[in-house]
C-alpha cells in the first residue's frame, strides 16, 4: 500500500448525498477476479450515456475539465453506503482519487478506503459547503491535505480534521495490516487453546 | 459491571486489546462467496500464506448463479469464470464449498443459519454487507471488505475498534398485515439511512421477542441500511429450538454446554446503551419505499411526498433526484402506482416463512397479465421444503416463475434484471438507482405486499387486499 502523507490537487465536487457503492461501481463490473482496472467503470451509470460506456455523459463532473485529473473527491453525507464491495475504493483509486472529503461516510466503506491508502476526511457540513464553492473554480481552486498535521487548506483557509491515530499511522506508513496483526501470533494461538477448553464446540 | 450483549461477545473475543487505538478480535466463522473473495485468495497465493482455519471457513456461490435452471452454461462467461475460480480456490486452500451443484447451495446468509453454521455468541464475518443477518442469533456479525477477508483468512482475526451501542426497542402490538420487513423499513425511515452509522444495534422489545428466527433475520439483515455495523437479537428459546439438530450445531454434551453459555449472553438489565430508540409497534403500517434510498419510505396508505416537505436542503435535493429517477410525481397515492415486475426472494425475504406468507396471499389467484412475478428461494433447502409443502404449485398456478436459489434480482448480477424504466415491487433490501438493472425502479416491500401487488398489478395495501379476498 502506498503511504499517504500530503496531497495537493484538483477536487471534483459530487453534489449528492447517500452515494452508494452500487453507484460507485455497478455490479456488472464485479465479475473480475483481479484488483486492477476498475477506474474506467467508476460511476459508470452517471458517467456514460450508454450501457457499454462508449459515450460520455458531458454533464457529469468527471467528464469536465479539469476534473478529469481530480485527485480529491468532495462528497455529501453518508458517502459509500450500501454494499461492502471493495471494488468501490479500487475503482476510486484506479481513477486517481487519493482523498475524499465529506460530512460523513458509511462504516465498511471507510475501512475499505483506509486499507487501500485512500484518506477519508470528515468535515462539518458548512465547511464542506465552502470547499464545494472553492472546487467550482477548478484548477485555481486546488485543495491541499496534510495528514500529519490533520489539516485541509484551500483559498487561504484551514480546516482541521480528526482521524483515528492507528488509521493515521497506517496511512502515513502505508502499513501492511496483516503483517501488523501477525505480531500477535502468540496471542492468537493462546486464544485458540483456551477456546478448545472453554468452548469446545467453537474450536 | 453491567454489560450489553455486544460487550460480552466483544470481551470474549479479544486477542489483543488497546482501548486507545485498535484491538484484535477473534473470528469464529468466515463465510465466503464468489464475488468478494477471488482477490483475497490471490493475495494468499502471492504472499505464500494459507487459510489459518479452513474448518471455520465456508463458501458458496450465490451472487452470480443463474436461477432459470441448474445450468452453468446460462451464466455469462465472466460469471462462470468467477464461480469456477471460487471452486478452484476452495479446493486449493481446503475450504468447504457449497458450489452451484451442491444440494446445500444458496444465498450465503440463508445457508449459514439453516445449516447451523450461525450460532449465538460467535463473531461471524463475510465479504458482504448483509452479514448482519446472522446477528438474529445473538452473534456479532458484520460485513467486511476483501482486504479484511484476506486478513481473516490469514490470522482468523480482525482489527477492530469497539463500537458504540444502540438499543432499538419495539413494543406493543403489530397490526394485522404488518411484518418484520415493515418493522425494519419503518425503523430505517425513522432514524435515517445513516441513523445508526458506526453503532452496533440490539433489537429488543416484545415485538422482536415474539418474532420467529426468520422474522428476526429479516430485521437484522437490513441493519446496514440504517448504517449500522451490526444488528443483533438476544438468543432465547426460539433461537435454541431453531438451532437444535442442525448440521453444524453443537451435539450431545457440547449442546448442553453451549446452551448454558448462550443463556448468559443477553444484555444485563442495567446495561447502558449509548443510544436508545423506542418504537411503538401500533404506529407501523405496511411500508413501501418511494425513492432510491431505503430511508425514503412511507406507509402503503400514504402518498409520494413532495420534496418541499423536507426541511434539510440536502434531503430535499435527494428527494427531487429520487422522484425524477423513479418517474413519480408528489401527491400520487402509493396504491395508484402500477408495477411491471414482482421479485420475491433475497437474503432479506427468501426464507421458507417468507415463501409461505407470499403463497398464502396468492393462493387461488392470478398474477396480473401485465406483471412478471419471480419467486426465487433463498437456498436449495428452502426450495425443497417449499416443494414438499406444495408452495411451488401455488406460485406456478398463479402465474409466477418458480426459480432456483440465488441472489437473483436483488442485485441483478446474473441475467435476472429489470429493463430500463420497469418498476418492481421487491422483497429485497436496496432500492438504489440501477440496483435491479440499469434504469430499473425498485419499491421495497414485504413478501405479503409483493404477492398482493402481483395480483392487482399495482402497489397494494395488504390489509385491504385481505379484507376484500376473505
Amino acid at each position: 500500500m502506498d503511504p499517504f502523507i500530503t496531497l495537493t490537487g484538483i477536487a471534483a465536487p459530487l453534489d449528492r448525498s447517500n452515494v452508494d457503492t452500487d453507484a460507485i461501481i455497478p455490479k456488472q463490473f464485479l465479475r473480475k477476479i483481479e484488483r486492477a482496472g476498475f477506474g474506467k467503470h467508476l460511476f459508470h451509470e452517471w458517467r456514460y450515456a450508454d450501457y457499454d460506456g462508449l459515450k460520455e455523459n458531458p454533464d457529469f463532473i468527471l467528464n469536465k475539465e479539469p476534473y478529469r485529473k481530480a485527485t480529491i473527491l468532495l462528497a455529501r453525507d453518508n458517502f459509500g453506503c450500501g454494499s461492502s464491495r471493495e471494488h468501490a475504493p479500487w475503482a476510486l483509486y484506479d481513477f486517481g482519487f487519493r482523498c475524499i472529503i465529506a460530512p460523513s461516510f458509511a462504516d465498511i466503506f471507510y475501512n475499505n478506503c483506509i486499507n487501500n491508502g485512500i484518506l477519508l476526511v470528515r468535515l462539518k457540513a458548512d465547511e464542506v459547503d465552502e470547499l464545494f464553492a472553492i472546487a467550482a473554480f477548478g484548477a485555481s481552486g486546488r485543495i491541499a491535505v496534510d495528514l500529519e498535521k490533520q489539516v485541509v487548506a484551500a483559498a487561504g483557509k484551514k480546516y482541521s480534521f480528526s482521524i483515528d491515530p492507528f488509521q493515521k499511522e497506517c496511512l502515513l506508513k502505508g502499513l501492511n495490516q496483516i503483517g501488523w496483526t501477525l505480531q500477535f501470533g502468540d496471542n492468537i494461538e493462546a486464544f485458540e487453546k483456551k477456546l478448545a477448553v472453554e468452548k469446545p464446540w467453537l474450536a | 459491571m453491567a454489560k450489553t450483549m455486544y460487550e460480552k461477545i466483544w470481551d470474549a473475543h479479544l486477542v489483543h486489546e488497546d482501548k486507545e487505538t485498535v484491538s484484535v478480535i477473534y473470528v469464529d466463522r468466515q463465510l465466503v462467496h464468489e464475488v468478494t473473495s477471488p482477490q483475497a485468495f490471490e493475495g494468499l497465493r502471492i504472499s505464500g500464506r494459507k487459510v489459518r482455519c479452513p474448518n471455520k471457513t465456508f463458501a458458496t456461490m450465490d451472487h452470480n448463479v443463474p436461477t432459470r435452471s441448474k445450468d452453468l452454461a446460462l451464466a455469462s462467461e465472466t460469471s462462470r469464470r468467477q464461480m469456477e475460480q471460487l471452486k478452484k480456490n476452495c479446493d486449493e486452500f481446503g475450504v468447504r464449498c457449497f458450489d452451484f451443484m451442491d444440494d446445500d447451495q444458496g444465498v450465503v446468509h440463508i445457508i449459514g443459519p439453516e445449516m447451523g453454521l450461525t450460532q449465538p455468541g460467535m463473531v461471524i464475518v463475510c465479504g458482504d454487507s448483509h452479514t448482519a443477518t446472522h446477528g438474529a442469533f445473538g452473534a456479532l456479525a458484520f460485513g467486511i471488505g476483501t482486504s479484511e477477508v484476506e486478513h481473516v483468512m490469514v490470522t482468523q482475526t480482525l482489527q477492530q475498534k469497539r463500537s458504540p451501542t444502540m438499543l432499538i426497542s419495539v413494543d406493543g402490538e403489530l397490526q394485522p398485515g404488518v411484518t418484520s420487513k415493515d418493522v425494519i423499513l419503518y425503523i430505517i425511515g425513522q432514524i435515517g439511512t445513516a441513523g445508526a452509522t458506526g453503532y452496533v444495534v440490539e433489537y429488543a422489545g416484545s415485538v422482536i421477542r415474539d418474532m420467529s428466527m426468520e422474522g428476526r433475520m429479516t430485521v437484522c439483515n437490513m441493519s446496514i441500511e440504517a448504517g449500522a455495523r451490526a444488528g443483533m437479537v438476544a438468543p432465547d428459546d426460539t433461537t435454541f429450538t431453531y438451532l437444535q439438530g442442525r448440521d453444524f450445531a453443537p451435539k450431545g454434551d457440547n449442546w448442553v454446554k453451549a446452551v448454558s453459555y448462550w443463556k448468559t449472553l443477553k444484555s444485563d438489565p442495567d446495561a447502558k446503551f449509548d443510544k436508545v430508540i423506542k418504537i411503538n409497534a401500533g404506529d407501523i403500517a405496511p411500508q413501501v419505499t418511494w425513492g432510491t434510498s431505503p430511508g425514503q419510505v412511507t406507509s402503503v396508505a400514504g402518498e409520494v411526498p413532495s420534496p418541499d416537505s423536507f426541511e434539510d436542503p440536502v434531503a430535499r435535493k435527494a428527494a427531487q433526484g429520487a422522484l425524477n429517477y423513479m418517474g413519480l410525481k408528489s401527491g400520487v397515492k402509493i396504491t395508484d402506482i402500477p408495477i411491471d415486475v414482482v421479485f420475491i426472494g433475497s437474503c432479506t425475504n427468501g426464507r421458507i416463512e417468507d415463501l409461505r406468507a407470499a403463497a398464502m396471499v396468492i393462493k387461488g389467484k392470478k398474477v396480473a397479465p401485465s406483471v412478471q412475478a419471480l419467486v426465487v428461494p433463498g437456498s436449495n433447502r428452502v426450495k425443497r421444503q417449499a416443494e414438499k409443502e406444495g408452495l411451488d404449485k401455488i406460485f406456478v398456478a398463479a402465474g409466477c416463475e418458480w426459480r432456483h436459489a440465488g441472489c437473483s434480482m436483488c442485485l441483478a448480477m446474473n441475467d435476472d434484471q429489470l429493463k430500463p424504466g420497469q418498476r418492481c415491487a421487491a422483497t429485497s433490501n436496496r432500492n438504489f438507482e440501477g440496483r435491479q438493472g440499469p434504469g430499473g425502479r425498485t419499491h421495497l416491500v414485504s413478501p405479503e405486499t409483493a404477492a398482493a401487488s402481483s395480483v392487482t398489478g399495482r402497489l397494494t395495501d395488504i390489509r385491504i387486499f385481505l379484507a376484500n379476498n376473505k
